[in-house]
């Protein structure tokens, strides 16, 4: 509501908001005391209690033992969102601003590919990587990234690009544009927003991505959330180490979505298609 | 807009490498399961360079459902059903009561949504090793009792095996019959309501057909199972669910805080001239009128529900059957056991429970932008 201030809000609202808020906060709580306590310290029944005494050193350890996988998870985001990026931007640009004759039907095939449970793509996908010899290695990865990136990427740009005004496109072409100098002199320019809207989600999705890293990567190409899982999944495995690995493994994403939260959101509402 | 031939040209050689890929990556290889799905691959040295793949029809889909050995497999599916179902509500209802909270832009309102949010950026890995630590047996949630004076709970948050709502699976047909019959009565119903004569006849048929089915049919067919099987709903699945609507709430609430905000004034104030107090706002007016909004998250939310598998494998365990999803069974098939043939069967069903939701959700928007 835009003339919000007209309204007044009630004190109950506030009460019922902080609620919820310190319950949404409770996860997060029990995991910085827990990372921070010394592992003779950790018991279950004193499991909400603060640490009697800071203990950093969790921190170090954990990031010794997932800093393998953190470094490929780097070049693995890394490459992944600007290769993705640069084919969704081109794919937009083509279905925003040169429709042709069933390219509405192509989009919206296109689309059909973010919606599948991965399940299903799996096992082909596991025997062609294995049959071009890039099975278990970063680049079978980065591969599977950009080619199930196209859709989400090419549906994000294409939004972006339907709010530029066709007359600008027509006056260019008056001018003599050609399709690549429109693209690269008046579109590239103009989409720096939506490059930051689709690296930032391309960089979230892949950092996070767990069922390609456990299926189709061997031990030295292993993403970070393959490497917490193992560090956590242990059975005598003390709880400040898993605790101080979510934080390493989650901290890039947090920083993301601190620092330039209103593009995440924007690629996050971008993801249920509209018009 | 439709520019030149030329422009058409280039337009399409832009798209080719896309559309080779996605034809090959995505509808090929959704063939490709489909058909090692019917094959029996796996049953014996499935990694080998060329595997034995015998063609056996819709063996493994006949197994899966009524086999001995496959009864993970049907619990499986009935834990994703009711995944599915309180995901949905839990977000809808979590996402419109946080959004309806922070309509009318309560201080600190950043704050508030951030906090909402953010989960949903982090990775249900990172959030399932934190969320099994809150529900260990022992500590986390089961100590709250004791700040109370009360004895310590002892809820086996990740692995009861206790089942609720039990049925018995040889009773399955009739339970979607009936279920199919009460859908069909509904639409019945609103065609009777609104005078649709076309609807009315078509639902009622084909409700009556179901009916007849549940009540007399069901009785004269061989059942599907030899002994009876107890399937419901495994009360090891509640600390899961809490934690997917702990993070995907701020997805609704953002959804719906924007649906708010994009209501005309003019709409709450007309409604407060009738003299309609605040919840009559929200329930009878704002609610109703964002419909398009709750149909979109419930297709977006159902799809993620499929997803859980990150999740359930970083809080509960692969191994853990009494949270099992099919998507968690199909990695312990294909990638632990090498039965790559039950595998692709189980992550066809998942796809085509998926497509129910999706295509016609491509289908329309794709109506929309024409």
């Amino acid at each position: 509501m835009s003339q919000s201030t007209l309204r007044k809000v009630h004190p109950s609202v506030y009460v019922l908001l902080l609620v919820v808020l310190a319950v949404f906060l409770v996860p997060i709580y029990m995991a910085v005391i827990t990372a921070l306590k010394n592992p003779a310290e950790i018991s279950l029944s004193t499991a909400w209690k603060l640490p009697s005494k800071l203990y950093w050193r969790s921190f170090a350890d954990a990031l010794d033992l997932l800093l393998p996988s953190l470094k490929n998870s780097v070049v693995l985001t890394v490459s992944g969102t600007v290769i993705s990026a640069l084919v969704g931007s081109l794919n937009g640009f083509v279905f925003s601003k040169n429709r042709f004759r069933g390219s509405e039907i192509l989009f919206t095939l296109f689309l059909f590919g973010m919606f599948i449970p991965y399940q299903i793509i799996l096992i082909p996908l596991f025997q062609v990587l294995r049959s071009i010899g890039i099975y278990g290695s970063l680049s079978g990865l980065i591969l599977a990234h950009v080619v199930y990136g196209i859709p989400i990427t090419t549906l994000i740009f294409r939004n972006f690009y339907d709010q530029i005004p066709d007359s600008l496109v027509e006056s260019a072409r008056l001018d003599g544009a050609g399709f690549f100098s429109l693209y690269g002199r008046l579109f590239l320019p103009l989409s720096i927003p939506g490059f930051v809207v689709v690296g930032i989600w391309q960089f979230t999705q892949i950092w996070n991505e767990f069922l390609w890293g456990v299926t189709l990567t061997k031990q030295d190409a292993q993403p970070v959330t393959v490497g917490l899982a193992q560090l956590a999944g242990g059975q005598a495995v003390s709880w400040n180490l898993p605790m101080a690995g979510s934080f390493l493994a989650g901290l890039p994403v947090l920083l993301i979505y601190i620092l330039l939260g209103q593009y995440f959101i924007r690629g996050l509402l971008a993801g249920s298609v509209k018009e | 807009m439709v520019g030149s031939k030329k422009n058409t040209l280039y337009a399409v050689l832009v798209l080719v490498p896309s559309i080779f890929l996605l034809a090959v990556f995505v509808y090929g290889f959704i063939g490709n399961s489909f058909y090692i799905s019917l094959t029996d691959w796996g049953s014996g040295a499935g990694l080998q360079e060329n595997p034995v793949k015998n063609f056996v029809g819709l063996y493994n889909y006949r197994e899966l459902f009524t086999g001995f050995i496959h009864e993970r497999f049907r619990q499986d599916l009935i834990n994703a059903i009711y995944y599915s179902l309180f995901l949905v509500a839990g977000t809808l209802a979590l996402g419109l009561f946080l959004a309806i909270l922070l309509d009318k832009g309560p201080k600190g309102e950043h704050i508030f949504r951030t906090t909402f949010l953010f989960p949903m950026a982090l990775s249900f890995i990172v959030t399932g090793t934190i969320w099994r630590w809150v529900f260990s047996p022992k500590g986390g949630v089961n100590v709250i009792p004791t700040w109370f004076g009360m004895e310590k709970g002892s809820f086996l948050w990740l692995s009861s095996r206790e089942l609720v709502w039990t049925f018995n699976w040889q009773n399955v047909l009739q339970i979607i019959a009936v279920i199919l019959f009460l859908i069909f009565a509904f639409t019945f119903y609103t065609g009777w309501k609104k005078g649709k004569r076309r609807q009315l006849v078509l639902s009622g048929s084909v409700a009556g057909l179901f009916l007849f089915y549940a009540l007399v049919l069901h009785r004269f067919m061989p059942p599907i199972l030899p002994y009876e099987e107890t399937h419901g709903f495994s009360l090891a699945t509640i600390g899961v669910i809490i934690a997917a609507v702990w993070q995907y709430s701020g997805y609704t609430m953002a959804l719906y805080l924007a649906g708010l905000r994009g209501l005309p004034v003019a709409m709450y104030e007309s409604a407060k001239m009738d003299g309609a107090g605040d919840l009559t706002y929200y329930f009878k007016i704002a609610i109703p009128n964002m419909w398009p909004i709750t149909l979109s998250a419930i297709i977006i939310l159902s799809h993620i529900s499929l997803k859980l598998f990150a999740l359930i494998f970083s809080m509960a365990g692969a191994d853990n059957a009494s949270t099992g999803h099919p998507s968690v069974l199909m990695y312990l098939v294909t990638f632990r056991a090498n039965n790559f043939a039950v595998g692709a069967a189980i992550s066809v069903i998942l796809f085509l429970m998926a497509a129910l939701f999706i295509i016609p959700y491509l289908i329309q928007s794709y109506r929309a932008r024409r």
